[in-house]
């Protein structure tokens, strides 16, 4: 075992010990430097001395993102510019940017987060590692190549576009693994199929280590199945730390995450109360170590739930599930709750149905209309205009039966939808408002 | 005769088929003749190229869904009650025409359909049969 891996074995007590002390550490620290954490503790009229066990951190306020935003640029930051290294930013969707920025202590947790995961994953020192996240404010580059390198891999870092490019690369220098957003893996599949290259035969990829943007299980075995890698799901946000906070190991079905660095809670998102383990709310991230920019029960926006129970690993870390949704992914459609991830899983029990699809909502004058494209394979596609109608039936069947709505289904052909080369946009939203 | 036709998948949108016809120009491939088939949501054309091979290579490469199928070229004697005496062998035979479209139609002469049947070999044995 690399001993970087040490930590994820911390006994249980050990680790509850140590989360309250740096907790301890930490909130007195925040309430110091950071006035609107301040001043909210003091509306709530809550002390730092009040933190006296793990359960008392529910008393103390959460952050949201709009906080970072409206925070913008430096508003949360504890730590003096003389120690700040780095910023990474995030635009998001919405007008103003949030902004991180980092101690190299920040960064060395990070870099060992991520690596960790990497060890996890069975990645080693004789690995080499391409690295297709794009580089800059985006963390994924950079938080996969400093866990890369920490873990002593040899890494290539080649950041996202110029596909062909990043093939012949792969193949000349013998990479074994390779990080990037799921859906620009499959784009590098359709690529390196037109140019006649089997991931099998003509590279030596085993691992793929995949994250920046929620996936399914069903994309999962779409990849494995073309690829023959193994696929592995990586978790990290901007606002605590990007890619490496959590990971899966190759016998829980879900993440491990490094709670040592990252104490994560489960709330209900409309009351704001604590759920105990097992059950499903928003996952909330108080970052232990950070000083930069520590955040202080995170609402993270995304659905998921700490799993009960131990690991066949040996890891005592908790157990988070994989994330399907996002809760601002969240559609409604004819008053109906849909997440483009339930449709993703539709989408992809159709095996002629290629891992492309584009959600497209508009209105007309009188209502809004729900249309899903989807790519045919071009194995799929044959002459016979019965079987192609009868494919769009069983796709229109599939969504139906589980979100209840008849979109309309357009076939489109194989590559005609747009790629991205980092998160992809899968939905288009033009209804009125 | 079996022939090889080109079968391209056409999205219901404007501009489709003109991009096809554009691929193949480009590649210096000649259309002998065409025929379109369309859903409610999406289209088939079917094409007869003077090279399939390099068609079907030009609009792989441009990224269309294309596939290289089989159907017969039959000659229908230019007469009256010549089409009729054609499917009343393939009835015998069993065979079912799933589409058809006009290879070429000579000025006053013969006519050459293209047919896609569910059994092509079995329609060709059943039109050669009783030619003899
Ligand atoms: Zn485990």
């Amino acid at each position: 075992m690399n001993p970087i891996s040490k930590p994820d074995f911390t006994p249980v007590p050990e680790l509850r010990k140590m989360q309250l002390a740096k907790l301890q550490k930490l909130i007195p620290y925040e309430y110091e430097h950071v006035a609107l954490f301040r001043q909210r503790c003091d509306e709530k009229g809550v002390k730092p001395r009040d933190l006296v066990t793990l359960a008392d951190l529910a008393k103390f306020p959460f952050m949201k993102k709009t906080d970072l935003r409206d925070e913008y640029p430096l508003g949360l930051t504890a730590a003096p510019m003389h120690d700040i290294v780095r910023f990474h930013c995030s635009s998001g969707t919405t007008g103003k940017p949030i902004c991180i920025p980092s101690t190299q202590g920040d960064l060395d947790i990070w870099s060992e987060g991520a690596a960790r995961c990497l060890a996890m994953y069975g990645i080693t020192q004789d690995d080499v590692v391409q690295v297709s996240y794009g580089y800059g404010l985006f963390t994924g580059g950079l938080g996969a190549h400093y866990g890369a390198e920490r873990l002593g891999c040899a890494v290539l870092p080649t950041g996202a576009g110029n596909t062909e490019k990043q093939i012949m690369l792969m193949q000349d220098l013998g990479v074994t693994v390779i990080c990037c957003t799921p859906s620009y893996f499959l784009h590098l599949a359709t690529v390196a199929e037109k140019m006649g290259i089997d991931f099998r035969r003509d590279t030596k990829l085993k691992h793929g280590v995949f994250g920046a943007e929620p996936w399914t299980d069903e994309i999962r075995e779409r990849i494995e199945q073309i690829s023959g890698i193994t696929a592995h799901d990586i978790y990290g946000l901007t606002e605590i730390a990007g890619p490496g906070v959590a990971g899966n190991c190759q016998h829980c079905h879900g993440l491990h995450i490094w709670e040592d660095h990252f104490y994560p809670e489960i709330i209900d998102p409309d009351t704001l109360e604590v759920l105990p383990d097992g059950e499903q709310g928003e996952l909330v991230f108080t970052t232990l170590d950070r000083l930069g920019t520590p955040m202080v029960r995170y609402r993270t926006r995304d659905i998921s739930r700490l799993q009960t129970g131990e690991c066949p690993c040996g890891r005592t870390m908790r157990v988070m599930d994989r994330i399907h949704a996002r809760s601002d992914d969240m559609l409604i459609i004819h008053g109906v709750n849909v997440f483009p991830s339930q449709i993703e899983a539709c989408l992809m029990k159709v095996p002629e149905v290629a891992p492309h699809y584009m959600i497209d909502l508009s209105s007309t004058d009188t209502m809004d209309r729900f249309e899903i494209k989807v790519e045919v394979t071009a194995e799929a596609f044959s002459d016979d205009i019965r079987a192609l109608e009868g494919l769009r039936r069983r796709v229109l069947d599939a969504v139906k039966s589980v979100v209840g709505l008849s979109p309309k289904i357009t076939l489109v052909a194989p590559g005609s939808l747009p790629r991205s080369e980092g998160k992809i946009k899968r939905v288009i939203d033009n209804r009125r408002k | 005769m079996t022939i090889k036709q080109l079968s391209v998948f056409l999205e219901n949108k404007p501009g489709q088929l003109a991009g096809i016809m554009k691929t193949l120009a480009e590649a210096d491939v000649n259309i002998v003749t065409l025929s379109l088939a369309n859903a409610p949501e999406f289209g088939i054309v079917r094409m007869i190229a003077d090279d399939h091979v390099k068609g079907a290579d030009a609009l792989a490469k441009a990224g269309y869904a294309v596939r290289e199928t089989e159907v017969v070229a039959v000659t229908v004697p230019d007469r009256p009650g010549g089409m009729a005496d054609l499917t009343a062998k393939l009835d015998r035979a069993g065979v079912d025409i799933e589409y058809s479209y006009a290879y070429s139609l000579g000025h006053g002469e013969k006519a050459i359909l293209v047919f896609r049947f569910d059994d092509n070999a079995k329609a060709e044995a059943a039109l050669a049969a009783e030619q003899t």
